[in-house]
């Protein structure tokens, strides 16, 4: 279980997949118009973070090797920061160059407030 | 009222193609890898066509034939290629309703935008382009007695573009149209999800354009459009979508040293001063359409006014007219001409418009209409509706903070002008703003205050060619619309002539 991100059974399964597939993974999560709002997953390292990004978890998926990392801008994790995210994934036909579109499918976020509790130990 | 019967069916004014290869030098090619994938109406959810889904291999076929069409392309006189736009547009307008249904079915827009907004808007650009054109010169700067500094626009040469879903016709011709213009052979990349109605375009004009000059690759971002963005054989390219594949093609140009133009989307203000209820009267009537211009195309604009701020003195009446107003859309089958509000484009976007009305039910927002997924049965059982939804909340919530793409207006209330201000600068982004007052002074003072690349002041959403469109902020880089277009297009060459016989004097 992540602080700040989950996913679900459906979601690492694609995640398994796509590791198996191309690579190391590492997700950035999008903002802004069409496509926007959406976790984008790219090959580690394919997409440059910086001092602008914010890391906010290292997912752990049973059968892949190593953690995957979780991005977002700075900017937008303040308009975020209150909530937990989980990624899920639906039926669809994504955009952008993240790398499960080919595959019919789209990954997706799912929102939750962030309790009394969790903010407290997150920021401890 | 007019219901069009959808394209593949008995009595349809348009039909498409069953499969789409790759357009590229003026003839249809198969995709190297042989793959095609399905490509659903968001009217019904069910597949009507299959496209080429295309690969590197293929978008080098299409840079091959753009590189052997550019420069004979950009060397026709300004005259021929504004002439070969003004019969674009002509055989845009002769076959409108049959672009406009082509549109609708792929997009799940009502056929009363695409008939009165999307084509005849995409008609008008070219024409304003092949005007534009005309009309530009060159300047010469006079430098001393001998010495004169000319200044040439050239064009690029092979620009990449690639295109949104929410307007596929419409913001393929915002690029199209001005690089044609300034002289360049195009790479287009369709968004996958929209991928069809730019060939049934192609279809009636093909035979305008030299083999070449256009050329359309289809297939998905990671396949197709990660190959043409990240390309060293391209001069530019264009982007309309969001902020994470935007600062990627950041990433990609950087390494080619080439320029972008971004837009990356917005979460745009749309502000109603108190004034506005001061009377009952047509404004009155004008600024309350204008508050319900966040369900216009679904919601699905990167310009939609999906938060409205409204001062406290008139905050609740105006707030329960508004919410009428919406009561009163019509939301239903795409193709009936009465039809107001119709479909998302597609499931993934239903889906996180859903996540959305979830997050903000979560943070508190009050949901005033709508709020749910619409379900219009019958044929249209398995389309992409939503409700147009109504949330009264706060601006930090994240349905104020995000573009939600969705039939989905957020609303908060302002004291003064100064909270008016500072609420609507409140966002990481600036592409588009409303605002909405009787009082010349402050339209004036706001629309410089706010920090946006549009300001609409007293009406909303009108996209006439020749008004500059882009975002400040997170919202992206460059313009689209307006001649400056053209400059966006070109290198400028300068020629810096000497008419002295003397040397200079060093060696």
């Amino acid at each position: 279980m992540g602080a700040r991100v989950d996913v679900t059974p459906a979601a690492a399964e694609l995640m398994r997949s796509l590791r198996g597939q191309h690579g190391p993974l590492m997700f950035h999560q999008s903002g802004g118009c069409c496509d926007g709002s959406a976790p984008m997953c790219y090959l580690e390292g394919e997409f440059r973070t910086g001092g602008s990004d914010v890391l906010l978890e290292e997912l752990h998926i049973d059968g892949v090797p190593e953690p995957i990392s979780f991005w977002m801008s700075t900017s937008q994790f303040e308009a975020w920061k209150h909530t937990h995210l989980t990624v899920d994934v639906v039926p669809g036909r994504g955009s952008g160059f993240s790398l499960e579109a080919p595959e019919g499918v789209r990954f997706l976020i799912r929102s939750r407030m962030l309790t009394p509790e969790e903010l407290a130990a997150l920021a401890s | 009222m007019a219901i069009y019967s959808p394209p593949g069916s008995d009595g349809a004014i348009v039909n498409y193609e069953s499969r789409y290869d790759h357009w590229i030098g003026g003839e249809y090619v198969p995709p190297v890898k042989g793959q095609y994938f399905e490509n659903p109406s968001p009217v019904n959810g069910r597949n009507f066509c299959e496209i080429a889904r295309g690969t590197a291999d293929d978008v080098e076929r299409a840079l091959d034939a753009a590189h052997g069409a550019a420069d004979a392309w950009g060397r026709t006189s300004v005259a021929e290629r504004a002439t070969i736009l003004n019969k674009i547009a002509d055989r845009m307008e002769a076959n409108l309703e049959q672009l406009a249904v082509a549109e609708t079915w792929e997009n799940g827009k009502p056929v009363r935008e695409t008939m009165a907004a999307d084509i005849p808007l995409a008609i008008d650009h070219f024409r304003y382009f092949a005007g534009a054109l005309r009309a530009q010169e060159g300047t010469l700067g006079e430098i001393d007695d001998d010495t004169v500094a000319y200044h040439f626009h050239e064009p690029l040469g092979v620009v990449a573009q690639i295109i949104p879903w929410n307007f596929p016709i419409l913001m393929a011709v915002w690029k199209l149209a001005p690089a044609l213009a300034a002289g360049n052979a195009v790479v287009l990349k369709p968004a996958e999800q929209t991928p069809a109605s730019i060939h049934y375009w192609m279809s009636l004009i093909a035979d305008l354009l030299p083999p070449g000059v256009v050329n359309i690759v289809n297939g998905f971002g990671v396949e197709a459009g990660k190959p043409l963005a990240s390309s060293n054989r391209v001069a530019k390219v264009a982007f309309t979508g969001e902020t994470t594949t935007g600062r990627l093609i950041m990433q990609y140009a950087a390494e080619n040293i080439i320029p972008v133009t971004l837009e990356l989307g917005g979460k745009s203000p749309n502000i109603f001063f108190d004034d506005v209820s001061a009377h009952d009267d047509d404004f009155m009537d004008k600024a309350l359409e204008g508050f319900s211009m966040f369900a216009l195309n679904q919601g699905e604009v990167c310009t939609c006014p999906s938060r409205a701020l409204i001062q406290q003195g008139h905050y609740s009446d105006f707030l329960a007219a508004g919410v009428k107003r919406v009561e009163n859309m019509k939301q239903g089958n795409p193709l009936d001409t009465d039809t107001q509000v119709g479909a998302q484009a597609s499931n993934d976007q239903l889906e996180k418009i859903l996540s959305y009305l979830d997050i903000g039910r979560q943070e508190g927002a009050k949901v005033l209409i709508g709020g749910a997924r619409a379900d219009l049965g019958g044929d249209l059982a398995g389309g992409y509706y939503v409700q147009p939804t109504v949330f009264e909340g706060s601006n930090s919530m994240r349905i104020f903070q995000e573009e939600i793409f969705g039939p989905v207006v957020s609303v908060t209330s302002f004291t003064d002008y100064a909270d008016a201000i500072k609420t609507a600068n409140d966002t990481l982004y600036g592409l588009g703003a409303g605002l909405w007052t009787r009082d010349m002074n402050t339209a004036y003072r706001a629309g410089r205050a706010i920090k946006a690349g549009r300001v609409w002041t007293n009406c909303y959403h009108l996209y006439p060619a020749h008004a500059a469109f882009g975002g400040y902020k997170q919202s992206g880089i460059g313009r689209e619309n307006h001649k400056m277009m053209l400059d966006h297009y070109q290198q400028t060459k300068n020629l810096l002539v000497s008419y002295s016989p003397k040397a200079m004097g060093f060696f």
